[in-house]
């Protein structure tokens, strides 16, 4: 699949009731495709003992109970499944639309992200929207997907003070990440627009709109759009 | 049917249960109790089973008047308990009846206490849990903590025959010794894990249900090893040390992190930091994969023995019930 992944997964041990399985070092698609593969093995199969399985970027912690089995069995259940792991194991990829009002009240750093890398605001937009980005984990808050691809004609520093409040739907950039806020939270992204979707929603029967390994694509949408879907989405 | 209700309601309340375990991959951390001991034997005491809500007080507690007759019991922090102004025994069942002032004062020990009621809190089920996550505004009441003003409910459950009462109570010193399994990331510290397993830290006022942030001597990293790693699963127990070099043990609601993890604190004594305060030492205690396992064996024993040991009988309330 991929010469970043390793022949052999490597074990961690994190505490009595973990074990971190690391399937490769850098972030990669392939590795990461490896992990969501044999995420859904070890659900489909769990050993012997096996809890819950938590995948991330480039490894997945098995929780487990130590009453149930030993570290070593548990070593040995994984690698089993660990054997040629491709894509035929992962459910196909969706790519998910999040519609985006870019600048203004819902973007104020969209000028600081465009002066930062000498381009103009519309350009920002147009590279912000050319391509999807693959979720690579979700984590840190429900629903936050660590997100891949960002152009690197958008990287830009993080705020020197984070704001106290960022509102639910914001979408920002840090560095060479990007990555739309779940929720209302303090935080330190350069913030470029705001979607008028719920990205977490306890009250659906799915309270979520995507899972790893899906894409996101930004699309960018005016103001009477935005009102008109957050309507929606509130009403 | 309504229990009681909210005159004062401490500085942080929230209804909690054992946790939310279904949405880990998806950002949602487990929350529940963080002292799961002090949590259970509530339950007990009131005759509910373990996966009832509590109400977990933190440092300073709220006043409540009673709406029902139920049965209550508080473990956990020491917080002056009184019931209409008069001194009331924790770890034990008490009666209370409509109008009854149920008032708590601050935690002269430990710094969490549980208040269990028959049949337990009764708020929506959220995501498989009643736990309140505040900063995902689910759980518990309206996903927050409590308000004046606020109504609890209780679930059904039958008041018992006869109270009840643990024939000990775990004492929360000053001084903490926490016993940790190396890793996942000692390797980025080959000196300083002998720091770290041999100096005490002090715990400091920035500790909450994510993480208890000590300070204490400065755990170097080999230069050779990286500042951070690509974020990865984290767990109850993790010590996390950022770039700064002070250790942040992590509680119940983290799922993922980038800052490598010297050592991970065993489940039997996870609830001991939960009740740490402000200015209490802690000592972390270095023991192997094997140990940690017997240990955790001997915990979960603990546990049933607790259980078996909730005798019938109350000193200071025989006439309440």
């Amino acid at each position: 699949m991929s010469g970043a992944l390793y022949d052999e997964p490597r074990f961690q041990v994190s505490g009595d009731r973990v074990l971190l399985v690391a399937l490769g070092d850098t972030i990669d698609l392939g590795v990461n495709e490896a992990v969501r593969a044999l995420t859904e093995r070890l659900r489909r199969d769990p050993p012997k003992g096996m809890e819950v399985v938590l995948p991330a970027y480039r490894s997945l912690a098995v929780v487990y109970d130590p009453l149930a089995t030993r570290p070593a069995a548990l070593e040995s259940a994984v690698r089993r499944r660990a054997r040629h792991l491709d894509g035929s194991d992962i459910p196909p990829p969706r790519t998910v639309e999040i519609p985006v009002c870019y600048g203004d009240d819902f973007g104020p750093d969209i000028g600081f992200v465009a002066e930062h890398n000498r381009i103009e605001v519309p350009d920002v937009i147009a590279i912000h929207t050319a391509n999807p980005y693959h979720i690579y984990t979700i984590g840190f808050a429900p629903g936050f997907c660590y997100l891949g691809g960002l152009d690197p004609r958008l990287h830009t520093p993080r705020l020197e003070t984070p704001r106290t409040t960022v509102p639910a739907g914001a979408v920002g950039i840090a560095e060479a990440q990007t990555g739309i806020y779940p929720l209302q939270s303090p935080g330190g992204w350069r913030l470029i627009g705001r979607t008028p979707l719920k990205l977490f929603d306890a009250r659906r029967k799915n309270p979520f709109l995507y899972q790893a390994g899906d894409s996101l694509q930004f699309v960018a949408i005016s103001v009477e759009t935005y009102r008109q879907l957050h309507e929606k989405e509130n009403g | 049917m309504a229990i009681f209700r909210v005159h004062q309601p401490g500085p942080y309340s929230t209804i909690q249960d054992r946790g939310r375990f279904d949405f880990q991959h998806m950002g949602v951390p487990v929350s529940g109790a963080l002292d799961p001991f002090a949590h259970a034997v509530a339950n007990d005491l009131v005759g509910n089973d373990a996966d009832c809500a509590t109400l977990e007080i933190t440092f300073f507690g709220p006043e409540l008047e009673v709406l029902e007759n139920a049965d209550i019991a508080v473990t956990g922090a020491a917080m002056a308990l009184t019931i209409n102004g008069v001194q009331a025994p924790q770890w034990e069942t008490l009666r209370v009846q409509p109008g009854d002032r149920v008032d708590f004062g601050q935690a002269a020990s430990g710094c969490r206490a549980y208040l269990a009621v028959t049949g337990g809190f009764d708020v929506p089920v959220v995501m498989g849990s009643r736990a309140t996550f505040v900063s995902g505004a689910i759980g518990g009441v309206a996903g927050r903590q409590l308000q004046s003003g606020d109504i609890l409910s209780r679930g059904p459950g039958p008041l018992l025959d006869t109270p009840r009462r643990l024939p000990w109570q775990p004492i929360y010193g000053t001084e903490i010794h926490l016993r940790a399994v190396p890793g996942p990331q000692d390797d980025s510290f080959p000196t300083a894990l002998g720091t770290f397993f041999s100096e005490f830290f002090t715990v400091t006022g920035k500790s909450n249900r994510m993480g208890y942030r000590l300070q204490g001597p400065v755990l170097e990293r080999d230069p050779a090893a990286p500042k951070s790693i690509i974020s990865e699963p984290s767990v109850h127990g993790n010590v996390q040390v950022p770039p700064d070099g002070q250790p942040i043990v992590l509680m119940v609601e983290q799922t993922i992190g980038g800052y490598t993890k010297i050592a991970t604190v065993v489940t039997a004594d996870l609830f001991k930091i939960a009740q740490a305060r402000p200015g209490d030492r802690v000592r972390f205690h270095r023991v192997d994969l094997d140990e940690a396992h017997s240990l955790y064996r001997q915990w979960l024993d603990y546990l049933r023995l607790a259980r078996e040991a909730v005798v019938p009988g109350g000193q200071g309330q025989g006439e309440r019930m």
